[in-house]
């Protein structure tokens, strides 16, 4: 990633393009990244339940499925540590889909260079996302979780194949988004 | 009441009601108890009954559900407490069977001896809050009508004597014949 700005795609379609593969049932935990989606979310009320924590989105997510629902658990990259019992003693084992649409914070990990950019060329994000953001891809996909990093052009795609892969596995998958790529 | 006969009397009340169970010896008791297709088994993902619960009943209104937490997995994750006090469900009853330990790894003492978990339900907001010592009383509470989200804390003591078996069900089997008894 160079530090120009991604192009962006709305938050409205980003959202159409989950509603068309069936996804109906929306929780999660608030990120700046996601901002827009959550936003675009609410605008229907109920269609979204926010949650204090997002092993509790994880938890509430497992539930709707039960029930015959297709869920989505929104959350920063942070909250995956919060999530990553729920996600391998309840939906790995339960056989419980998932779709996460994780806000993918500290892309590039910390700084690596002496003008402050990160291993990806891009500028480092703050301290605390880091850690997180250098190895969270690495640690879902180490637990069998797969991910997609879409750029704005590719996530109906990601979608897509996300979707086809919960219907098949009817566990877990993961689309990070980073910052700039739903507006 | 031990937390066995606790659960025993739940179980014969038990209509068609989803009951998703606590991690631990709850999951356990409740197999030996009254296996039944619309009982949940959650033997992982300790504090995750409650948001199951609120999930299956916001999403099938129709559909009585019951949640059988503990005390120490509702204090591991009491952000559900206002989570459902702002949903509203009418459907879902939160029985929380409090033995004020962690029963299943050796009963180390959890806090709910000294904090009053049903004040906590009820300064969330649920509209039915009940504190109840006695089986009696969990007979008279549980048929009569009220519209939920209902907090059930139920005083009980822990068992002694020989655990009940591991829960014999394949997960994945447990979440198919749940599905499959529900599907509507």
């Amino acid at each position: 990633m160079s530090g120009k700005t991604l192009p962006a795609a709305p938050a409205g379609e980003a959202l159409a393009a989950l509603e068309a593969r069936g996804f109906d049932f929306y929780s999660g935990v608030a990120c700046s990244i996601l901002a827009p989606l959550i936003t675009e979310l609410t605008r229907v009320p109920g269609r979204y339940r926010p949650a204090p924590r997002e092993d509790l989105a994880v938890g509430l997510a497992a539930g709707a499925y039960l029930a015959g629902r297709r869920p989505v658990a929104l959350m920063q990259n942070s909250g995956l540590g919060y999530s990553l019992n729920a996600l391998m003693s309840l939906n790995w084992i339960y056989r419980i889909p998932l779709l996460l649409v994780i806000g993918y914070r500290g892309f590039g990990g910390a700084p690596a260079r002496p003008d402050g950019a990160c291993a990806s060329g891009g500028p480092a994000d703050a301290p605390e996302h880091w850690v997180i953001g250098a190895h969270g891809e690495a640690l879902l996909k180490e637990i069998g979780i797969p991910v997609w990093v879409p750029d704005a052009a590719g996530w109906a795609g990601a979608v897509d194949e996300a979707a086809a892969w919960l219907e098949r596995e009817r566990r877990p998958a993961a689309l990070m988004l980073r910052k700039g790529i739903v507006s | 009441m031990t937390t066995r006969e606790a659960i025993a009397v739940v179980a014969e009340l038990l209509k068609e009601e989803v009951v998703i169970c606590t991690t631990g010896y709850t999951c356990r008791d409740m197999q030996v108890v009254r296996d039944r297709a619309r009982n949940f088994y959650m033997i992982g993902s300790m504090g995750l009954a409650a948001p199951i619960g609120l999930g299956l009943a916001v999403a099938r209104p129709e559909l009585p559900v019951v949640v059988l937490d503990g005390d120490g997995a509702l204090l591991m994750g009491l952000g559900v407490l206002p989570m459902i006090a702002a949903d509203r469900p009418k459907n879902l009853t939160h029985v929380v069977l409090d033995n004020e330990a962690f029963v299943s790894t050796g009963k180390q003492p959890t806090f709910s001896s000294v904090v009053p978990l049903e004040r906590l339900a009820e300064a969330a907001g649920y509209p039915v809050v009940h504190r109840l010592v006695h089986p009696e009383q969990i007979r008279k509470v549980w048929g009569a009508p009220a519209a939920g989200p209902r907090f059930l804390l139920i005083k009980c003591r822990p068992d002694t004597g020989p655990a009940a078996p591991r829960v014999e069900a394949d997960p994945e089997r447990i979440t198919q014949r749940l599905m499959e008894a529900i599907a509507s």
